[in-house]
């Protein structure tokens, strides 16, 4: 008889796995996650905002006992140039009404928490384990060989959540090596401040209203970067990512880029007399559709940032990952049903995907990360247009204003080229066609 | 702050018996042009020895980010064994 110890082994304890696993366990099939951290978060990185109508689906009002640090009530987009910073966001009182959109949240803290939900659904968490290859049977995956002594464990399917680097993904040949251009690095800070003191310097009323910062421009001299805030309750995240092929173009290390963001003017008031707690590192894959690998084989599914289901746009990753994983815990659950793990079956994984807004999403924005990579000028001329321009007509020196839109007008000709901004335009509204 | 000072904040239970970076050819960082692991790495792993034209890599700093092998396809960069290596407290 076959061998199985398990009818689904997860390979990876973040968002996606947990998801998968918390399904099934709910299910009462029989679920082993493994994760190679002491306890799942532990290795576990991301800027910090977590939007909540993913896992609400599994866990209603999950955020009233999750340790979350603030519900978001201001979203804002900054655009640095060497002395200026140009603003638009939102802040609405709708987003502070429960059940709240989104949170910050330190992943440490948050997966322990969640995979105790999912334990607790009765999966099995093996950490401290690294698993170092999958087991095939002819071409179907049938487990996991784990750098434990005996440590083949065997299954029906195989969910590989095993984050952006995934060996796995790619020891199938689901996925191609990663290009420089496909992906950021982004680093973080933990800094620690009173929250009296992150109140005042966001403007928020109390401690659990939060603020967020996404930050571009030209002040990161061309370069495919993205810097953020987020307040937590008693600390602030502040962070960069950057696509690597730029970073190793201009030769710059991203802590260096992350002392750049800190000196503006715009923000070192923000960040000043804070003591830094943490420092980490994290990949974000950011190819988009084009860039994802193939999403399942024989007894076998890829989730999460495995999968590279980020939409870095909206700087969201987690809520795909969960959505992910649900989608092939239910996958797997249909396949049962049939007796069949085969790709046939589990093809109905991707129509899934593809129904939801993770794919939808993700085709919305397909050509966006070739654009920028084609034209990185769109991030850093048109923001100093605008800042240059606002300038302009904010500084008042007794030149008439009629005499000021001409000179903005004449600059807009001589820095772009007003055939240029239409071509612009029309290649930025193809793209999201 | 430099990466250095940076890596105090940072918890890590280090394996003293097993570095799970390492290059598959040594020859090629001696011809490397750029070396872009010298100064992508957000850990600053890896340096380069002009005298003894050797890459050394500090491996016990090692954040886990995997930027090292999109950079360089010599470097063998893989998990550290189950348990070891980079603990946040944070994340």
């Amino acid at each position: 008889m076959k061998r199985t110890d398990f009818d689904v082994i997860i390979v990876g304890a973040g968002p996606a796995g947990l998801a998968a696993g918390y399904v099934l366990a709910k299910e009462g099939i029989s679920v082993a996650i493994i994760e190679r951290g002491i306890f799942p978060g532990s290795k576990n990185v991301m800027g910090g905002i977590f939007y909540r109508s993913s896992l609400d689906d599994l866990i209603p009002d999950f955020y009233k006992e999750a340790p979350i640090e603030r519900h978001i009530v201001e979203q804002k987009f900054w655009f640095l140039s060497e002395d200026s910073m140009f603003s638009t966001g939102l802040r609405s009182e709708r987003f502070n009404i429960e059940p709240y959109n989104c949170f910050s949240i330190f992943r440490a803290k948050f997966d322990k928490w969640f995979a105790k939900k999912v334990a607790d659904a009765s999966a099995m968490i093996i950490n401290e384990t690294v698993v170092k290859d999958l087991i095939l049977e002819g071409e179907k995956v049938s487990g996991v060989r784990t750098d434990r002594p005996n440590g083949d464990l065997y299954s029906d399917v195989v969910i590989v959540a095993d984050g952006v680097n995934s060996f796995l993904a790619k020891s199938l040949g689901l996925g191609k090596e990663i290009r420089t251009n496909d992906v950021a690095i982004a680093v973080k800070e933990v800094i620690e401040l009173p929250d009296k003191v992150i109140n005042d310097r966001f403007g928020v009323s109390n401690s659990s209203e939060g603020v967020t910062i996404e930050i571009t421009g030209p002040y990161f001299n061309n370069m495919r970067a993205m810097g953020f805030i987020y307040t937590n309750r008693n600390s602030l995240s502040i962070g960069i990512g950057a696509v690597i092929e730029d970073l190793v173009r201009l030769k710059i290390n991203p802590n260096d880029l992350l002392e750049i963001l800190k000196k503006h003017p715009a923000i070192k008031p923000l960040v000043s007399g804070g003591e830094a707690k943490e420092y980490m590192a994290h990949m974000i894959p950011e190819g988009g559709y084009y860039a994802m690998p193939r999403l399942y084989s024989d007894g076998v599914m890829v989730v999460g940032d495995a999968a590279m289901l980020v939409n870095s746009i909206h700087r969201e990753g987690a809520n795909l990952a969960i959505e992910s994983g649900k989608l092939a815990a239910k996958t797997y659950i249909e396949a049962r049903k049939k007796g069949d793990f085969s790709k046939k079956t589990l093809s109905s994984y991707q129509k899934r995907l593809e129904e939801s807004f993770v794919l939808k999403d993700l085709k919305t924005y397909k050509n966006l990360p070739k654009l920028l990579e084609e034209k990185r000028y769109l991030i850093s001329k048109y923001p100093k247009f605008i800042i240059d321009s606002m300038y302009e007509i904010y500084n008042v020196d007794k030149v008439p204003k009629s005499e000021k839109i001409r000179l903005i007008m004449n600059r807009a000709k001589k820095e772009i080229g007003y055939f240029n901004i239409l071509k612009d335009i029309f290649n930025i509204w193809r793209s999201f066609r | 702050m430099r990466i250095e000072d940076k890596l105090y904040l940072v918890g890590y239970n280090v394996d003293e018996d097993e570095s799970h970076i390492g290059v598959s050819d040594p020859e090629e960082c001696k011809k490397c042009q750029g070396r872009p692991c010298t100064y992508i790495c957000p850990a600053g792993v890896y340096s380069y020895d002009d005298k003894e034209e050797k890459l050394s890599i500090n491996y016990d700093a090692c954040l886990e980010c995997g930027t090292c092998r999109i950079v360089c396809s010599f470097i063998t960069w893989k998990y550290p064994r189950g348990g070891f290596g980079v603990q946040y407290k944070f994340g």
